[in-house]
Order: C-alpha cells, then structure tokens, then sequence
C-alpha cells in the first residue's frame, strides 16, 4: 500500500483487486503524431477503419438510396421476425442473471478494489445513466405508447387464415377499457423497465469490472479476454471494437436527424416555424454546438452538468403534471401500472408459442434489438462513471431504481393522456402524430405554452446528453481504451457525427442506416449472453467485501 | 524565496520532461526547497498504471528517485481527475492551493496557433495560479 499522505486526491488504499497479468500495454498499438497544430492519440488500426467504413456506408446509402433501403430494412425484417424468440429469450435470461447478481454473494464485490471509494454522488451518477440511457425515448413514448397499446387492446384482436393481424399485446381486451387500460400500461412498461434496464446493466458491469478490477483497457473487447485471453488485442479484438464504434456513430447520427425531425414538428406546432430540411439542419448544427460545448468542457464540466439540468427539468415536468393532472387518479394509476407489470411480465416475455405476433415482433423483439445496440454505447458510458460501487449497489441502482422511475414516468404521462380520453372525450393526443402527442396531451393543463417549451427544451438537451457522452465513448474506444486522449479526437467525432447526420437527412437513408444499426443488435446479443459469461468468471475472482 | 516548489509531471511521457526536472532540481537546490511532484492520473487503467494505487506507487518511485539522483527533498501526490483531457488544469490549480506551494516549474510545449483557442497547460497555469509560474519550453 502507497503511504496515505504521499498520495491525496487518490481515493485510496483501494485494497486488493485480482489484476489480470497480461504483456499488453494500454496505447500500445496507438498512433501519437500531430497534424498540424492538432495532437493526436488513436488507436492503430480501430480509429482508421471505423471512420472510413462510416464514410464507405454513408457514401453507399446516398449513392444508392433505393437500394440500400431495401436491402437494409429486408436485413432488419429478416432479423426481428426470425430471430424473435433469440432476443426474447436473451432478455429475459440477461434479467435473471442480473436479479441473481443483487442476491449472491458476489455482489459484494466492489468495482475499483476492495477499498475504492464512488467517484460520484448518487444524484450526479444517476443523472449521467439516465440521461445517457433513455432520456429521449421518455419524451417521445411517454404518451404514445400507453396510447398506442391502450388503443390496439380496445380493439380486440382480427386474424387472417389463424393469423394475427391486428397489434394489440396478449389476448387484448376487446371492448373492456378497464382491462385495456391495464394491459397497454404493462405492454409498455415491459419495454422500459427491468429488460432495457437488465442489457445495459450487464454490459456496463462487465466492461467496469474489466477495466477498474482487471486493468484492462476501458474498450468493449476487455471483456473478451476470459474466452479469447490475449487474442483480443489482436484482429477478433480490432473487429469488435469496430462494431461497437460504428453502431453507437450510427445510432447517435440517425437518432439525431429522426430527433431533428421531431423537434421541428414541436416548434412548428409552438411557434408556426416552418417545417423542413432547413430548419432540421440548423437544429441539429445547433445541438451538435451545445454538444461540442460540452465535450470539450469535459466529462465534470459538460456531460455532468447538462445531464443534472435535464434530469431536473424532466422532474419538475413529471411533478407538473402530476399535479394539475388528476392527481389521485394519477397516484392510484401508478400502483396499478406496477401491479398490472408483474402481472403480465412473464406472458409478455414468453420467447415461443405467442399469437400476437405484431406486437412480440413488431414491437418487442425492435425494442431488444434497439437497446442491445446501442447497449456498448451507454454500458460503456455507465462503466465509466461506476468505479467504487459494489455490484449490488451498481445493479440496484442501474437496473431496479431505473424501472422505478420509468413506471412513475410512463403512468403519469400515459395516465393522464388515458384519462383525458376517458374521462373527458378529450382525443387530441390520440389522435396526432407520434412527435406531437406529448404536446397535445400537455395543451388542457395549465401554461401549455410554457410546459410544452420545456417539453422541447428537454428534447433538445437530452439530443445532446446523449450526443456529447457517445462522443466521448466513441473517442475512448478509438483511443485504445485510453480516457485522456486529446481533445481534438472527440470534437472531431461530435462533429463527424452531426456532419453524417446532415448527409443522410438531405440525402435520404436515415432510416436505412437505422434498421442496419437494429440489425448489428443481433450480433451483440451474442456479445450479451458472452459477457454474462465473463462477468461470472470474473467476479468468482475478486475480493469481497 | 522559494520553500515550496510544485513540479507537475505526465509519467507516459517522462522523455519530454528533462529540461523541466534540471531546472526544478536546480532551483529546488539553490533555495533548500521541497519539491512536490504530482501526477494526474485517471480511475480506469492508463498506459502508465492499472489503478490510481498502482499510479501512487510509481509517483512516488519517481519523486524517490529524483530525489536520490539530485539531493533534494521530494515527495509524489497523485491527483485524480475523472476526465482529465479536460480539466488537468483546474486540478493542477487546486493542488497548488491545496499544497501551499509557492513556485510552480513545469514542461510546456512550443506555442502554435491552437493556442488561442486552448491555451497550453503550462500557459493556462500561469495565468491562473496565485503562485509564480515557470513554463519551460521542450
């Protein structure tokens, strides 16, 4: 142990973590050179042929846009309905494996060492998960999609030669609001509780337990190292990082430009700013300005900060509604939500023999495949912001308090744009256009201007939380794993990625590149049940305690 | 004049410090100051270290060394920073407050034209510390 005084700052003595001996060294395979006034460390060859396959992709769906589409959105088609009970089945196996770490006792492990100290506070770490994580999607499925599962399950269920036609979860609820109501809240929160929530949590641990505990470099492939021992630093190694460079550029550029879009329609709809490419042009320059802001202020300085002010803002929205929305309505709903969620939860996860194919296909097995995507990109932001807790505490808090707060989000949003339907006849946010649900439910509450300003502020600010925090991931894996490469490589990735993001929304391909980045879900759900393998083996090998 | 003297060191890349650790050597010599090396290191494993302890163990080997090699007091103080591409400067600012350190001696590179946009470390510490500063050109 280093003597106490000599080392302040530090938040030691870490005690004793089980280091894996091995003769790679962090930067290694990297390149530092300067171009021009600007300094640079990449990583040798992961850096080059990430950003020139993202250029070689973009370049082919704007050369050849029809094609790339069908090809493209076939891949994605072929995948989510194939390999349905394969994603199913990972979920709900990524689930028990997580429930099962909070129990044993290897959850006493802690990421760091024995000794190691949290680098955050609760607040500020939760903030930066959340944030990350989901933020975005709350805004946009808050209210359309208890909505839309409300709506299908009222309709009753329709086949065609024993087929299932229509899109509602289970048995539906033809006709029976009640039940209906019930069943399109835990249809759901099913997609936004424990299974995203699960996939994240694992990825995060097990590049967290690598990287603090087995100092191994903060990279996707560290966690390979259990099956492919000193092979990952070599081809199988530079593959893997690829792949998670390019799902999580991608993910972020075509969320953006999708996410433009809709920001657009809410300003539209506020202030009458006209809609179109233009206009989306100049938000998404603008978010990625903010971003870029906030990355080169740094992980303290920018990420931290704006996630804080989000998660504030999205509390005082949530609590606002809540408020001069049927408030007790709302509380009940809450509970029913929940109870109606551990009612349904394992017919909604059943993997084989479902009816309701629309909804286990169309909706389920997308949702999976979406989250596991961009899995290596928030597990990895997670990870980096976790040393010192224990795996207990690390997956109570990335997996149980998350759900937690996704119910109560879900049932007061959804809840009150129910009610309003039920109760008042009032059918405006039924009615609209995904992006402008949540602006149509907030209308009849009070100072609807201001609120739904706010609504899009959150929009906005949760784009670049998770715009900032993808580059930041994206320039750590490009670095080799290393967190203090220079600035310049992240703002060269920020604006790559709003510069890729602009392409495709003149161009045309953004939701080609979509359904690809869905389809890399099938690979990393590959790369999830490995991980689970990896966790296991290398938590039997620290310390407890 | 000197009793303190602040030498802030990058461990991965020790070649480019040798004018700044005769320089520190010789002041610290001609005035009987203690020298306080520190290091800012991260909480996942860099290329210098696994861990912030294993970072500390070999801070403190180098201010050990440096020590034997010119005949001066020193010890190592290994800083944390969670991103420090970014906010290195702001942690070297703090620890000279917080170490009481009346002179601050470190390597900076050749001025180009990024520095009006980022200032180099060296350049933003002399601006900032309430200390004296002494930027030594590599």
């Amino acid at each position: 142990m280093a003597d106490e005084t000599a080392n302040q700052g530090i938040p030691e003595p870490d005690g004793r973590a089980h280091i894996i001996q091995t003769d790679y060294q962090i930067g290694q395979d990297n390149i530092e050179t300067k171009i021009g006034p600007f300094g640079l460390d990449i990583h040798n060859p992961v850096f080059l042929i990430s950003g020139l396959a993202i250029m070689a992709f973009v370049f082919y769906t704007l050369a050849l846009p029809e094609q790339a589409s069908t090809v493209f959105s076939s891949m994605f088609d072929f995948t989510t309905k194939t390999f349905d009970w394969f994603f199913l089945s990972a979920g709900n196996l990524v689930v028990i494996f997580a429930l099962l770490l909070i129990v044993l006792p290897v959850g006493k492990v802690r990421l760091g060492g024995a000794e190691a100290v949290p680098d955050y506070s609760y607040a500020g770490w939760f903030a930066m998960l959340f944030a990350a994580g989901m933020g975005i999607g709350l805004m946009f499925y808050g209210v359309s999609e208890p909505m839309s599962h409300f709506s299908s399950s009222m309709g009753g269920t329709a086949s065609e030669n024993g087929v299932r036609t229509d899109w509602a979860p289970l048995g539906a609820a033809a006709g029976d609001q009640e039940a209906a109501i019930r069943l399109g809240m835990a249809a759901t929160i099913y997609h936004w509780a424990l299974h995203p929530w699960a996939v994240y949590a694992t990825v995060a641990l097990a590049l967290a337990l690598f990287s603090f505990n087995k100092g191994l470099p903060l990279t996707i492939r560290s966690a390979f190292y259990p099956i492919l021992g000193d092979r990952v630093w070599g081809w199988p190694g530079h593959i893997i990082d690829v792949i998670a460079v390019f799902a999580t550029l991608f993910g972020l550029a075509t969320s953006l430009g999708f996410g433009a879009t809709q920001a657009n329609g809410g300003l539209n709809e506020l202030f009458g700013i006209p809609k179109g490419t233009t206009t989306e042009v100049i938000l998404i320059t603008g978010i990625t300005a903010v971003a870029l802001i906030s990355v080169v202020r740094g992980l303290d300085g920018g990420v931290k900060v704006l996630s804080e002010i989000n998660m504030g803002l999205a509390g005082i929205l949530a609590l606002f509604v809540l408020i001069t929305g049927p408030t007790m309505f709302l509380l009940s709903f809450f509970w029913d939500s929940l109870v109606s969620y551990a009612q349904n939860l394992i017919p909604l996860s059943m993997p084989f023999g479902r009816e309701d194919v629309n909804y286990s296909q169309g909706w389920t097995s997308f949702y999976w495949a979406w989250w596991i995507s961009w899995s290596p990109f928030v597990g990895m932001f997670i990870a980096r912001v976790s040393r010192g807790r224990t795996v207990r505490e690390f997956i109570t808090c990335v997996l149980i308090i998350p759900t937690l707060v996704c119910v109560f989000w879900m049932s007061i949003f959804g809840g009150t744009a129910i009610h309003q339907v039920v109760n008042d006849g009032y059918t405006a946010a039924q009615d609209a256009a995904l992006e402008l649900q949540l602006f149509k439910m907030l209308d009849p509450l009070p100072i609807a201007a201001v609120t739904s300003f706010i609504g899009i502020v959150l929009v906005i600010v949760f784009f670049v939380t998770s715009s900032d925090s993808g580059s930041l991931v994206i320039d750590t894996i490009t670095a080799g794993g290393k967190v203090d490469a220079p600035v310049p490589q992240r703002v060269f990735w920020c604006i790559f990625e709003g510069a890729v993001a602009i392409a495709l929304l003149i161009g045309g391909g953004l939701a080609s590149l979509q359904s690809m980045v869905i389809s890399t879900g099938l690979l990393f759900t590959c790369v999830l049940l490995i991980m689970c393998f990896a966790i296991w083996k290398g938590l039997h090998s620290e310390p407890r305690g | 004049m000197f009793k303190k003297i602040m030498a802030p060191v990058d461990l991965a890349h020790k070649d480019r410090l040798e004018k700044a650790l005769q320089c520190t050597a010789d002041l610290a010599k001609h005035y009987g100051a203690e020298v306080v090396f520190v290091g800012v290191t991260t909480s996942t494993p860099s290329s210098v270290a696994h861990s912030p302890e294993e970072y500390g163990e070999k801070l403190d080997a180098f201010a050990n060394e440096q020590s034997q090699a010119h005949g001066f007091t020193a010890l190592g103080k290994a800083l944390l920073s969670h991103d420090p591409s970014s906010d290195v400067d702001d942690v070297l600012l703090k620890a000279t407050a917080d170490n009481n350190v009346d002179l601050v001696v470190m390597a900076s590179h050749l001025p180009n034209v990024m520095d009006y946009v980022w200032p180099s470390n060296g350049g933003k510490i002399a601006e900032h510390a309430k200390c004296s500063v002494m930027v030594v050109r590599t």
